[in-house]
């Protein structure tokens, strides 16, 4: 127990000073994904049926390539910022707060680099 | 993590029924409506339960109030409840009534289908019976500081402000701190240590954006905050809940773009 008046717990350690980046980047990122997805979701239906050549050609032409990039940077980005959301409103032990944004961070990246990793392959050939 | 279920001492047990008391004639009165209100005392360790309460309508005012000062005069004195002002002005008997925050005072019964229900504001501390713990609610607010800030000397007469500026305050300065708003936000519910929640970030915008105040950026530093201000998620129960009709979450939305203009 500690005793200690309501204004002092309220004020606790101060403002971060910060949060309005991840709020703007969360929107910035949300934009980008609406023609994003629609143009991914229109390429992969377009390519139904076509066979593994047909496939790996469209992927490693150079405006298929960067829009993979700019889907795969802005995808992921935006599932760290909101999984992150969702570890802050509702995980409230210190400990296993601090380990699940650690790990948030770690499998969007990881997932993002090896996604970016499989375009820049395909695309630049070997 | 997020309890989903109230702890075994907090679940709500059946309560006593209290028929209403005869009428002057001697009659059981014609005309009653059944009230269900939470009830739960700090002096014994019973669990909290629902009391049945019959109101006569025949001698009763029109509000949910109105059936409430009833109950504690002639039914069940022990029945405890904050109120004051009886028209919705001063927020003292904020409590939940037929499933929303609101101030019993101006919500009618005739609004109500079926049995009136009464229940504390959610997630509060329960003092007694309909009175919840409002500190942190008050030491939130009092973190904002609610109050004009200025280095300026002060002018002989008043602060002046145009029509303008002061019809900003219009939809804000309404508020009369009840808590509906704050208590009905599943954001504040889980984060209300650190998340100041719709009431006090309305409040907070009041002061934000009067023209007189000089200290807006020292105000949106103390605010530039993942939990203070960012865990509003517009879920918009503050706007719907509110009983003066006022719209938290937009005055919320204007602190985020205000946060956002003076960052681009």
């Amino acid at each position: 127990m500690s005793i200690r008046t309501p204004l002092a717990r309220v004020r606790g350690l101060g403002s971060a000073k910060q949060g309005v980046r991840h709020f703007w980047h969360q929107r910035v990122t949300a934009l980008a994904l609406i023609p994003l997805v629609i143009w991914f979701v229109w390429a992969l239906t377009s390519h139904v049926g076509a066979d593994y050549q047909t496939v790996r050609a469209w992927l490693s032409a150079p405006l298929t390539t960067i829009l993979m990039l700019f889907l795969i940077i802005a995808c992921f980005y935006h599932m760290r910022l909101g999984v992150q959301v969702v570890i802050e409103d509702y995980i409230h032990s210190e400990p296993g707060r601090l380990a699940l944004l650690v790990l948030n961070s770690f499998v969007a990246y990881g997932l993002g680099i090896a996604c970016i990793f499989a375009v820049l392959k395909i695309s630049l050939g070997s | 993590m997020v309890e989903l279920r109230l702890p075994k001492n907090s679940r709500v047990k059946k309560g006593k029924h209290w028929p209403a008391p005869d009428n002057k004639d001697g009659n059981r009165p014609p005309r009653t409506r059944t009230y269900r209100v939470y009830r739960w005392s700090p002096d014994d360790s019973d669990n909290p339960c629902l009391d049945t309460y019959e109101v006569d309508l025949d001698t009763c005012g029109p509000m949910v109030l109105d059936g409430l000062i009833k109950i504690k005069n002639e039914i069940d004195p022990t029945l405890t409840f904050r109120r004051s002002c009886r028209e919705g002005v001063c927020g003292s008997c904020a409590m939940n009534v037929d499933g929303s925050n609101t101030l019993a005072c101006t919500k009618a019964m005739d609004e109500i289908k079926g049995d009136v229900k009464i229940y504390p504001l959610p997630h509060t501390q329960v003092v007694k019976d309909l009175v919840s713990d409002l500190t942190n609610f008050y030491a939130q607010y009092a973190s904002i500081e609610p109050w004009l800030h200025t280095d300026t000397p002060a002018p002989e007469k008043e602060w002046r402000q145009s029509e303008e500026d002061r019809a900003k305050l219009d939809g804000l300065y309404e508020c009369v701190m009840c808590a509906c708003c704050s208590t009905a936000c599943p954001s504040y519910w889980w984060n209300s240590e650190r998340y100041l929640g719709p009431a006090v970030l309305l409040q907070a915008y009041r002061w934000l954006i009067d023209s007189r105040d000089e200290a807006a950026g020292e105000r949106l530093d103390n605010l530039e905050d993942p939990f203070r201000l960012y865990r509003c998620h517009t879920i918009m129960n503050c706007a719907n809940t509110c009983p003066k009709g006022l719209n938290p979450a937009k005055a919320i939305a204007k602190i985020k773009k205000m946060m956002v203009a003076r960052e681009v």
